[in-house]
């Protein structure tokens, strides 16, 4: 592919890959996300390919120049976001979906759906003995949105030329020609798009303040280190529509009067920034970023940056740092970033979602944007879905959908059965909600309201099994390990908070513990340096307030209601049921099982560490565990 | 005496980058790649290499959490233990790896250097949990039993290459 050098030469190159997408009337996309690749729909995919060529079918991975009718289109695609039923196969024009293929369905597929255009049943899904042969009919699908991940999975992730095909670009072009920076502000402002990365911050006053600034050079910065264990919305865009990403912070360059982009990606994601360097190169090649973009005399360069694992440098001024190539740990604020960002000038920092929704916006209107969702919060966010639900997976719905219906209507409700406990939204400096808040809108507004943060958007749902204070003592771990050092609050008060969960969960609290977290929590919040420390609390304090009783039966009774806590469970022999064999004696690590061959043994509770060995060995199931 | 240290690899891994300060992650990435940990040797060449100081460069490489100053093993095993994997049983798979291997959360590589076992807290393939890598490969749905499986396969791998 040549560079172009002017609009006419995009226009025709998109019209080009229109025609040539167009003429593929059969397209298999095998979904090559991060779950379905690890559940082999590479293999799938190779497979497929060669099972068509051998029966001599023309197959078209790349676009072609020329386009020729009869061709089947096999695409490595991004993640079509029903991750549980991986891996996924989308046939297209029908739009069925394939779920859980194995290698050995291939051959059927092709002989069948593709020669024979027939439905396979089999893989088809299957929900309360409905069988769901087009994807846009699944539950999981039907109530969703897709705005930011509207391409994603139905076009090749790593191709330039589909981009283009199904319009990209068309909004940077809009902006490099017929705009002048102010108008982009003005669209952006007036859609009320606000940050997704977790505070919501109006992104176009974010762009305005930046673009307003004296010193020069400027820089865009995009944060794609979701760290948030739970959460990976940001991922799937990387991977599955990674010129989305770029042409939104193109945009924000010509917005804001930047010429160097920086992408600061999680050492997590390898598949990512595979994706996103092959991007950067083939808009490059193309003459899209680079110097003198369509022949305008305007440069934009993108630059990876990869993470070395460490949370904290989701913050701001953590990240810049960490871009240095310094310690990432967070500065006092003001100035904020947009005055004294990456290397102390101004820069623009917004996540990956934010700006993967700016193309959309810019193509569509600021109207048409606020029509999806609330007024003063709209759009649709993307969410990651896991725990202990039916259909873990990512999914995009409008802004104020409630949570009842991500849970029961696309979730698919509860695994397994059992009950719906609580839902943890905002990762680590998030709250856990309830059943009485399920009717809640899910936007930025209303969970604060209840104490609760969108975040970037991981829901981790748990049911009746889960201990709330085990949670909680889950996320303290996860910060005090994450906490940068810097600020004492934060360093020293996780640690105490952390000594004092985990003393619960073993039985060994104190009177007094839940009101000694309560004041910590406080004290924390006030006083930390960052977004980190000053969140880090809230899991405690939002279990507290929803689960306070089962802090107290720890606490006071030494039990743990859900049955999680492992050090309060207590171990009993059932004298009927007992043959006296000896075995649980035998294997018991510390020696806390006694008794008289052919009688009953007995297990001492001071000695018992309730590893629960004995009762996985007893063939009587004469053992059994007290909660 | 000790042996000394071949620069050679170190070399070519600062060549590709801009040797500024800006590219001390991406460097010591890089080594650590190639030798799977930091050897200290590296530390003095490359703070000199990029201009800035020694302890600097040590301050980075002990703030981030993917380095290590330590060799790990041949087999790096990475147990996540992020939210989705934690609900969903993560910590008896971990608790099976360590004791199998006779690790712990101190103790983290085998002292035949064939195993590491380590927690990641996040690695975004909650779909499938709870996960494991071994070398950045995941493996889905895992339990103790099937972590246990895997743990022969790959001894299985190392007898092999042995007899070689």
């Amino acid at each position: 592919m040549g560079k172009l050098n002017s609009r006419a030469d995009l226009i025709a190159l998109r019209e080009e890959c229109v025609k040539a997408f167009e003429a593929e009337k059969t397209k298999i996309l095998v979904c090559g996300g991060t779950g379905c690749v690890a559940g082999g729909s590479l293999d799938i995919y190779a497979r497929l390919k060669e099972l068509l060529e051998e029966r001599g079918i023309p197959v078209e991975v790349e676009l072609a120049h020329e386009p020729h009718d009869g061709v089947v289109g096999m695409k490595k695609s991004g993640c079509h976001g029903f991750c549980e039923m991986g891996p996924l196969v989308r046939i297209e024009p029908s739009g069925w979906l394939y779920t859980k293929v194995k290698l050995d369905d291939c051959e059927e597929i092709i002989e069948k759906t593709i020669i024979g255009g027939e439905n396979i049943e089999r893989l088809a899904y299957k929900q309360d003995g409905k069988v769901y042969q087009k994807q846009e009919e699944i539950p999981f699908y039907k109530k969703q949105t897709r705005v930011v991940l509207g391409s994603c999975g139905h076009i090749n992730a790593g191709s330039v030329r589909e981009y283009l095909a199904v319009g990209g670009y068309k909004a940077f072009e809009k902006c490099l020609f017929d705009m002048q920076p102010e108008d982009i502000i003005k669209v952006i402002s007036d859609s009320n798009l606000r940050g997704r990365g977790g505070g919501g911050f109006l992104c176009g006053k974010k762009w305005a303040s930046c673009a307003k600034q004296k010193e020069n050079p400027k820089y865009i910065v995009c944060n794609g280190d979701e760290g948030d264990p739970g959460a990976f919305m940001d991922r799937s865009v990387m991977e599955g529509d990674p010129h989305k990403l770029l042409e939104g912070m193109m945009i924000a360059g010509l917005a804001i009067g930047s010429s160097d982009g920086y992408i600061y990606v999680r050492a997590e994601y390898p598949l990512a920034v595979e994706r996103l360097k092959m991007a950067i190169s083939q808009a490059e090649d193309c003459g899209i970023l680079g110097d003198n973009i369509l022949g305008t005399g305007k440069s934009f360069r993108i630059h990876i940056n990869k993470g070395a694992g460490a949370f904290v440098c989701g913050e701001g001024s953590a990240l810049t740092a960490s871009i240095e190539g310094k310690r990432g740990m967070p500065r006092v604020k003001p100035p904020r970033t947009v005055e004294h960002g990456l290397f102390g000038k101004p820069t623009n920092l917004n996540n990956v979602e934010t700006y993967a929704n700016v193309p959309e916006i810019i193509n569509r209107g600021a109207e048409w944007y606020k029509s999806i969702g609330p007024e003063n919060s709209p759009g649709t966010k993307a969410f990651a879905l896991t725990g202990t639900i039916q259909n873990t997976g990512l999914i995009e719905v409008p802004m104020g959908t409630t949570l009842r219906e991500v849970i029961f209507d696309i979730g698919g409700g509860m695994r397994g059965g059992t009950n719906f406990k609580a839902v943890q939204i905002g990762g680590p400096s998030g709250g856990c909600l309830t059943e009485k808040d399920l009717d809640i809108p899910l936007d930025f507004d209303s969970l604060k309201k209840v104490g609760a943060m969108i975040g970037s958007g991981g829901l981790v749902v748990m049911d009746d099994k889960t201990c709330m204070v085990e949670v909680a003592r889950f996320f303290m771990n996860f910060t005090q390990n994450e906490s940068c050092g810097k600020c004492v609050p934060c360093r020293e008060g996780t640690k105490r908070m952390l000594e004092i969960l985990e003393r619960i969960t073993q039985g060994k609290g104190k009177d007094g513990d839940i009101e000694l977290l309560e004041e910590l929590a406080d004290t924390i919040s006030n006083t930390a340096l960052c977004g980190l420390g000053k969140t880090a609390p809230s899991p405690v304090i939002s279990t507290i307030k929803n689960f306070r009783e089962e802090y107290e039966a720890h606490v006071y009774k030494k039990r743990c209601p859900a049955g999680a806590c492992s050090k309060l469970n207590i171990y009993v022999i059932d004298p009927e049921r007992c043959r006296g064999c000896s075995k649980c004696a035998r294997n018991c690590p510390v020696g806390a099982i006694s008794g008289q061959v052919r009688s009953p043994y007995v297990i001492d509770q001071d000695k018992c560490i309730k590893c629960g060995a004995c009762m996985s060995n007893c063939a009587f199931s004469a053992i059994r565990r007290e909660e | 005496m000790e042996k000394e240290f071949d620069f050679s690899v170190v070399d070519e891994i600062l060549s590709r980058h801009e040797k500024a300060e800006l590219s001390t992650i991406s460097i010591l990435q890089d080594i650590q790649d190639y030798y799977h940990y930091l050897p200290k040797e590296v530390f003095p060449y490359v703070a000199k290499a990029i201009g800035v100081g020694e302890a600097r460069l040590y301050g980075v490489a002990t703030f981030y959490e993917n380095f290590s100053l330590e060799p790990k093993g041949k087999y790096v095993i990475r147990c996540c233990d992020g939210t989705a994997c934690h609900v969903r049983g993560s910590l008896p798979i971990l608790d099976q790896l360590r004791k199998t291997l006779d690790l712990s959360e101190e103790k983290k590589t085998t002292d035949d250097l064939n195993f590491t076992v380590e927690t990641v807290s996040c690695l975004g393939a909650c779909g499938l949990a709870p996960v494991i890598t071994v070398n950045g490969v995941v493996h889905p749905s895992m339990t103790p039993e099937k972590a246990l499986d895997l743990l022969d396969e790959l001894k299985a791998e190392l007898e092999k290459e042995a007899e070689e």
